[in-house]
């Protein structure tokens, strides 16, 4: 098939990829001849996802990283870039090729008293998929339902198969959406705030699925706002802002060896465990710019605490610092200066 | 008893259920707040926190029964109902709601709004109300002028504080905050925390910050309080909660949230807690416990002193910790 199809090389491959969406002038814009405008949701963004990795895509909201993952499985059309699954161009693909290739890649998303619909056992639930995509008997779906729910540790499944979401709790009910997702033995996984909307006791069991699937050759790309968990959970972590990759790197690097001001300023005010723990926090000033108008030069000059003048007229590049490790590169001007 | 700003004592709550049925929701719950105090009052969905401020301000639904007592300096407030309550409510005790920030009226001025209260309980009135409403809005961060503006031209981080400006028109001595921050990004967190320890230093205010987030009480309050199936299992001075904690819940609720510079194994607490529309027999966290003996089957535990201010409702607590966790 492609260079990848034995699985040398990413996964996924993102690069240069751009969303932005029309904003609406209204009849009376129009008439005047308004300028159109655009919100510049995701503005050039790369990276890649191995087999067997989770990368964690962290930001603030609006930062861009649900888009972006909407965009890598086409659930939204980008307008520049690539988007590289396997080997293959999926923004090139039309709407019965990516349905086809869809199989492979799933999502499972933030809330699941939302996603999973109301009248479904859970059986039916997990199976939609199968169906869908026409696999296999009656049997082999009981079958491969039961493996999928294993999977996601509802065990023993016999016990979940006939119950309705309302019968289960907001833990069980992410496992059930996970073991959807599974069904079709995805080779991506994109993970949109998979705990934020669960108890703080259960989220681990969650985070460690996730965690096994990867060990198990899946790739994850989780969204979080979270960086505690995607410090805890992720292989590597970018960390977005204003519809951008500002740093990018090893998990453990990037919270230890911030290179970004911004990164640094998010990093500072994560709130810590141990209440003797105080970390003195830089605390940003103002909200993100809205994307409509995205500051020139740096996109982050107008509330970084660093800048400098040069910052106003360039748009820094995602790089490794000089005399760094090459897979820990960040986009400022000064950074390992 | 004298001297404390807030003593809620033995507080129950119970909502009626359909078939005659009844779901105790707060089982019991004491604790006290002094003044410039700022007490997290930490559990998960359902344990009961969210009811517990929502009876101390009067503001549950009818289908509630509360019985226990709440004194406000010294005076006690449930003690005739709807009619004392209504007198301490904003004016000394005032309540930043879970999404406040979208309880704004979308129609109307912020100025318009936060002069309302004011003038509802004959504050202020007419140009007073207007000046002390700028007042509020400068408190808080916000250009007095931003008073003439809609809700929707302030921003998420914004409203929050509008909504704290609001709780405070009346010049209340205690705040009680629920998931003030839940919605909100950490940088924006991070400012509004920022603002609710200033109020507390600055103005001697009382917070009881309402919160399933351990690590955001760690970092804003001095006390906390945690809180499980309807009752506190565990209370005292945050540095012991985290460092000594007596419960098996805290330790391991603890141990369930991930720390951005700890390697630890992140854990989770397998079961789930016990419907409350039932009565409980022994303790209530025994089928979730790595710890539980037979005792803890049987018998409740109550809340039992282990240090300075620090108390802990469970069998084991002070006995043979380290021998049973070895």
């Amino acid at each position: 098939m492609s260079a990848n199809g034995n699985g040398v090389g990413p996964l996924l491959e993102v690069e240069g990829l751009v969303v932005r969406y029309p904003v609406q002038r209204g009849v009376t814009g129009a008439a005047m001849r308004r300028e159109k405008q655009f919100v510049h949701a995701v503005s050039g963004v790369s990276f890649s996802v191995s087999r067997g990795e989770m990368v964690a895509l962290v930001g603030e909201s609006g930062c861009g990283k649900t888009t972006t993952a909407q965009a890598v499985l086409q659930l939204i059309r980008s307008q520049e870039g690539s988007v590289r699954f396997d080997g293959i161009d999926v923004t090139a693909l039309g709407a019965r090729e990516l349905r086809r290739l869809r199989r492979r890649m799933q999502i499972i998303y933030q809330d699941p008293y939302e996603s999973l619909d109301p009248r479904f056992r859970v059986e039916s639930t997990v199976a939609e998929a199968l169906v869908v995509h026409h696999e296999g008997t009656r049997r082999d779906r009981r079958e491969r339902v039961a493996q999928a729910l294993e999977l996601a540790g509802l065990t023993p499944p016999e016990l979940y198969l006939n119950r309705y979401p309302h019968e289960l709790s907001g833990g069980q009910r992410q496992r059930v959406a996970i073991a959807a997702s599974l069904a079709l033995g995805p080779e991506l996984l994109v993970a949109d705030e998979p705990v934020s909307m669960l108890d703080v006791s259960v989220r681990a069991g969650i985070l460690t699925i996730l965690d096994t699937l990867r060990d198990s050759g899946l790739a994850v790309l989780m969204i979080t706002h979270d960086l505690s968990t995607a410090a805890r959970f992720a292989d590597r972590i970018c960390v977005m802002y204003l519809g951008r990759i500002v740093e990018e790197g090893p998990a453990v690097q990037v919270v230890e060896d911030p290179q970004h001001p911004y990164t640094k300023a998010l990093l500072s005010v994560v709130p810590r465990r141990d209440p003797r723990r105080r970390v003195q926090p830089q605390i940003l000033r103002g909200e993100t710019p809205n994307p409509i108008d995205v500051p020139p030069g740096c996109r982050f000059h107008p509330r970084c605490p660093v800048a400098i003048a040069e910052c106003r007229a360039t748009d820094p590049e995602l790089r490794a610092p000089v005399g760094a490790a090459e897979e820990h590169r960040a986009a400022c001007i000064l950074a390992g200066r | 008893m004298a001297g404390r700003l807030l003593e809620v004592e033995n507080l129950h709550v119970w909502f009626d259920l359909p078939q005659h049925r009844e779901l105790h929701a707060v089982q019991g719950v004491s604790f006290a707040v002094d003044r410039g105090e700022r007490l997290g009052l930490v559990g998960e969905s359902g344990s009961g926190k969210t009811t517990t401020i929502l009876a101390l301000m009067g503001l549950l639904p009818p289908t509630a029964s509360v019985a226990g007592k709440v004194y406000v300096d010294g005076e006690d407030v449930l003690a005739r109902g709807e009619r004392t309550v209504a007198s301490y409510r904003w004016k000394d005790l005032a309540m930043v709601f879970q999404g406040a920030m979208n309880a704004f009226n979308p129609v109307r001025r912020i100025g318009d709004q936060l002069v309302e209260p004011m003038e509802l309980h004959g504050i202020a009135s007419g140009q007073t109300a207007r000046k002390r409403a700028g007042e509020l809005l400068e408190r808080v961060g916000i250009p007095a002028a931003r008073l003439r503006n809609y809700p929707h031209e302030f921003s998420g981080g914004m409203r929050q504080r509008a909504a704290i400006a609001m709780a405070l028109a009346c010049d209340p001595k205690l705040l009680l905050a629920d998931e003030p921050t839940t919605a909100l990004d950490v940088m924006v967190q991070a400012q509004i925390l920022e603002l609710l320890v200033a109020l507390t230093n600055d103005l001697g205010l009382a917070l009881v910050l309402v919160t399933h987030d351990l690590p955001v009480v760690a970092q804003t309050c001095t006390s906390a309080a945690v809180m499980y199936a309807g009752e506190i299992v565990e209370a005292g001075p945050m540095d012991a909660l985290y460092h000594d904690p007596e419960h098996p819940y805290t330790r391991l609720l603890f141990a369930a949230t991930p720390d951005l510079e700890s390697r630890d194994v992140v854990v989770s607490i397998p079961g789930a807690p016990p419907r409350l529309d039932q009565a409980i027999v022994g303790c209530p966290f025994q089928p979730r416990c790595d710890r539980a003996v037979a005792r803890c089957l049987a018998e409740r535990p109550s809340l039992r002193r282990m240090g300075d201010d620090h108390d802990a409702a469970c069998h084991l607590a002070g006995v043979g910790a380290g021998e049973v966790v070895a």
